[in-house]
């Protein structure tokens, strides 16, 4: 790890999960396409971190690769390391043995679960495969474990197929299922996207109580800056395929370290009153492959920007406790509040 | 155009809705729900799934009939679909609609200028070089610039789509102007565009927008009434800034405390009951 | 105004290859093989008659089923006529009657997908069950039916052929007609006032076609097989007219004394024709399913 690195995780422990300058590329109509640019973050155990970008930022790409589930014919650069040991090197029963330990949860529940299949039978299915638990134990932690997520009349639950389910009640079954095996760290990739405002809030609740009752890290994937400040402690915000800033997630708002996240603050309408009219960014959000290579890629869009910006790529830079890629960071450090019209 | 004129003298509201029911089978997904809208306001119909928002919009443009109640738009009743082509054609000239998703609102064979064409061929007989300036007109009101309108919808992006969508709505020039939640799929910073240029495109055309959503900061603002629908039932009405500062029923209690805003923590209730959830889209 | 774009107006994706060349680069090295066959099969369809060494019709017993030999490049048939020239000859109503089929039962089988979708509830169930009727006839024994009815020959063949292949169309097409009947774009149409007919006419349709096409290319196929069979039975092409289903048929007796070539020739013929016909159809099927995933 840099310094700068391991400023933004003050680690009186090693991260239990560690992101290293991880460049993904995949096929795009013949030709391999940046996804992914140089990513590098850092998990501590128990540490709920914040994923969030709008589309193009790459945040669904780290999480996959985190879990392996690149498509065919991604080319993988950088390490990726959970527990001490190299992820893209396991195969077989301590691949498996790590899809235990990382769980993750899905935006649409119905596309991942087999629908011919009930819902005990899935639920139970790695207990009894993977960790050879007896079927009758495995039930009743599964029974145990949707009474958590706040689904009545569990058992009854456990006979019925994933079509009898509303969404919200199947995404609770899939974070009692994710949660069964006993994990380390949970990836959630937009797991209330789908999802109805008010199911959304019930469902982020469970997944805040059970996180830390469950002392497990959590990786939090979202386009919402506010949602993922409700739960995690620290924020990865992502653009065109790069990290842009590590950050606290109260200070968000208060004291951003790049102008991207301060734009993105700055773009969404207040419930509370009503602006004449919003701070839009120009432009629309890149893909790592569309940003031109050698600059900024947020650079053409912010309203800092400089010549300076156009001439190389920033690095990472470590600035009060976070991280930012802005080469005017510190400069800028305090003039970049997200404000209203 | 003039304004129709009611009875007490004043202007009449460009869509009133009265007692408007909708039934499937033996769910009734629209109980008894009245509005109106008075020429120069927009309405915003808040709910999640299930509440009925979308099945009132789908039922002012006339693509689902009413079970009971009155539509009326611009001085006509539109409670049962139209008779003639001409029927038709009229009421599509008074309320158009933007639908939620940009990837299926678009024919993905036509262009967006082609598109444009053949709802102004549809609704004037104008000549060809006529036609050509109003497209051009719908365009730059959109800020779709020439390379963008020529394009085909796989060579846009979704927020360019929308505005694709919005110019098509806006050809026909009517009073009302539908938004099914269309700009809920849309980025954040994307997004904050489209909603400056409905702005915009309100100020210029005078258009008074009915707004589908769920999403209540998107909500306060674009709108200035709106309704609160649940489960079928129009629960609460008022000016939106007010049912936003000061909610008075549970429902919309409990959905504005939902909404992530900075600050905000999630917090949890009893065990669920089996049917009280939902989903989006 | 502030409604601005401009910065970044390069696409969200490049522009596919489009246009005929492309999809047919994109079916691969079989779907370009196959194209090769068709279009010299069409081109010996055209002008068949006018490629032909040889006169076709006129017998000269004395030549009967001598073979490959000077000029001759596949000999001669039991009537002692140049086998090339009735092979080239022939090409021209062995193409046409599967493509009147075609045409036939894509066109009525489209119309019935497309309304039967557009007004769903009675018309469809309706529809859907008249279909199903239908489905129990195989195409031959409407054919031996026509026949009966009509007398021999290409016309009434081709038309219980048509009839037949209809309801088999209308079903693989009503499904694709539905998606896009639901499509938002359609609604947005009907809300601003357009007719059915000019929505399912400029919009569904259309947007069906690389399905319809698809469908077409493999129905040739069988329409070919189907109508060469029905030739070879004698209630479709009469001899001496030529035709490669007739000529398997008439030279039919040559090949147990030793003569197989004339037979052996059309038939190989029709199989060529028909294989590239359908591996050129599944390409375009698999492609046209693509597109909609």
């Amino acid at each position: 790890m840099t310094g700068a690195e391991s400023a933004a995780a003050p680690a009186r422990q090693e991260p239990l999960l560690s992101v290293d300058g991880l460049t993904v590329l995949l096929p795009v109509e013949g030709q391999q396409r940046a996804v992914l640019r140089d990513v590098s973050l850092q998990i501590r155990a128990g540490e709920a971190v914040g994923l969030v970008g709008e589309s193009g930022s790459g945040k669904s790409m780290t999480a996959r690769a985190i879990d392996r589930l690149l498509p065919r014919g991604a080319e993988v650069q950088g390490q990726i390391y959970f527990d001490g040991a190299d992820v893209s090197a396991l195969s077989g029963s301590q691949l498996r043995g790590y899809r235990n330990k990382v769980a993750m949860i899905f935006q649409d529940p119905r596309a991942h679960v087999n629908p011919v299949r009930r819902i005990g039978d899935f639920m139970t299915e790695a207990l009894r495969t993977n960790l050879g638990v007896p079927t009758a134990d495995a039930r009743r932690r599964a029974v145990d474990m949707l009474t958590q997520v706040g689904i009545e009349d569990p058992e009854r639950r456990l006979r019925q197929y994933p079509h009898e389910l509303s969404g919200g009640m199947l995404q609770r079954v899939m974070i009692a299922a994710a949660l069964l095996t006993e994990p380390a760290l949970l990836l959630a990739d937009e797991p209330t996207t789908a999802l109805d405002v008010t199911t959304q809030a019930e469902v982020m609740a469970i997944l805040d109580e059970l996180r830390r009752s469950y002392g497990l890290a959590m990786l939090f994937i979202t386009h919402d800056l506010d949602l993922a400040a409700a739960i995690c402690d620290r924020t990865v915000v992502m653009y065109a395929g790069q990290v842009v800033e590590i950050r606290r997630s109260e200070l968000l708002h208060s004291d951003p370290l790049h102008p991207y996240t301060a734009a993105l603050a700055a773009a969404r309408p207040e419930i509370a009153q009503k602006a004449s009219r919003l701070r839009a960014i120009p432009g629309r959000p890149l893909s790592a492959f569309e940003a031109p290579a050698g600059e900024c890629a947020f650079a053409p869009r912010c309203a800092y920007a400089q010549p300076t910006c156009l001439t190389a790529v920033p690095e990472l830079t470590e600035l009060d406790d976070g991280l930012s890629r802005c080469s005017r960071a510190a400069e800028l450090r305090g003039h970049l509040e997200a404000v209203h019209v | 155009m003039s304004e129709p004129e009611a009875e007490d003298g004043g202007i009449a509201p460009v869509l009133e809705v009265a007692r408007l029911r909708k039934e499937f089978g033996s769910l009734v997904a629209v109980d008894d729900v009245s509005f109106a809208i008075p020429s120069g306001r927009s309405l915003a119909i808040v709910g999640e799934s299930g509440s009925g928002k979308t099945t009132i919009a789908r039922m002012i443009v006339g693509l689902e009939r009413p079970t009971g109640g009155t539509i009326t738009a611009c001085g006509g009743d539109r409670s049962r679909p139209a008779r003639s082509a001409r029927d038709r054609r009229r009421r599509g000239s008074e309320i158009q609609i933007v639908f939620q998703d940009p990837y299926t609102s678009l024919d993905p064979r036509q262009t967006a200028e082609r598109a444009i064409d053949e709802i102004l061929r549809l609704h004037h007989g104008w000549p060809a070089d006529q036609r050509r300036a109003r497209i051009e007109e719908l365009t730059e009101l959109v800020g779709l610039d020439s390379r963008q309108a020529r394009a085909l919808p796989k060579g846009l992006s979704g927020g360019q789509r929308q505005r694709v969508a919005i110019a098509r709505a806006l050809a026909a020039q009517p009073r009302v102007l539908i938004l099914d939640e269309s700009v809920a799929a849309l980025d954040v910073s994307i997004q904050a565009q489209v909603l400056n240029l409905l702005a915009d495109i309100r100020d210029e055309t005078a258009v008074s927008y009915v707004l589908i959503s769920h999403d209540l900061a998107v909500v306060r603002q674009l709108t200035d009434d709106a309704i609160v629908m649940h489960r079928g039932q129009l629960v609460e009405r008022g000016l939106t800034a007010q049912i936003l500062d000061d909610p008075q029923h549970p429902y919309t209690r409990r959905l504005r405390a939902s909404v992530p805003r900075p600050g905000w923590k999630p917090s949890r209730r009893q065990l669920v009951p089996a049917h009280s959830e939902g989903e989006v889209a | 105004m502030s409604a601005v774009i401009g910065v970044s107006t390069r696409p969200a994706r490049p522009p596919a290859r489009s246009g005929a060349l492309g999809l047919l680069r994109s079916t691969g090295a079989a779907g370009i093989a196959s194209a090769v066959v068709i279009a010299v099969a069409t081109v010996l369809a055209a002008f068949g008659p006018l490629l032909a060494p040889y006169n076709p019709d006129l017998p000269s017993l004395g030549l009967a089923w001598i073979g490959p030999s000077g000029g001759h490049l596949l000999g001669y048939d039991f009537e002692g006529r140049d086998v090339l020239s009735r092979l080239l000859a022939g090409a021209q109503s062995s193409m046409v009657g599967p493509l009147a089929v075609v045409i036939g039962a894509m066109v009525l089988g489209t119309l019935i997908a497309v309304v039967a979708a557009w007004r769903q509830g009675l018309t469809d169930t309706v529809a859907s069950s008249g279909l199903d009727i239908l489905f129990a006839f195989p195409g031959i024994l409407l054919a031996v039916l026509a026949a009966a009815v009509f007398g021999a020959g290409l016309t009434a063949a081709a038309t219980a052929l048509a009839i037949a292949y209809m309801p088999y169309v209308a079903r693989v097409l009503r499904g694709a007609a539905l998606r896009e009947r639901g499509q938002p774009y359609v609604a947005a149409l009907e809300v601003q006032g357009a007719s059915g007919t000019s929505i399912c006419l400029r919009h569904i349709v259309p947007n069906m076609l690389p399905l319809i096409v698809a469908q077409a290319t493999i129905l040739f196929g069988w329409a070919m097989v189907d109508l060469a069979a029905i030739s070879f039975l004698g209630l479709g092409v009469q001899p001496p007219a030529p035709n490669w289903g007739v000529m398997i048929s008439e030279n039919q007796p040559g090949i147990l004394q030793g003569y197989p070539m004339p037979s052996l020739a059309a038939g190989l013929c029709i199989v060529g024709v028909v294989i590239a016909f359908n591996v050129l159809g599944e390409r375009l099927f698999e492609r046209a399913q693509a597109a909609h995933r």
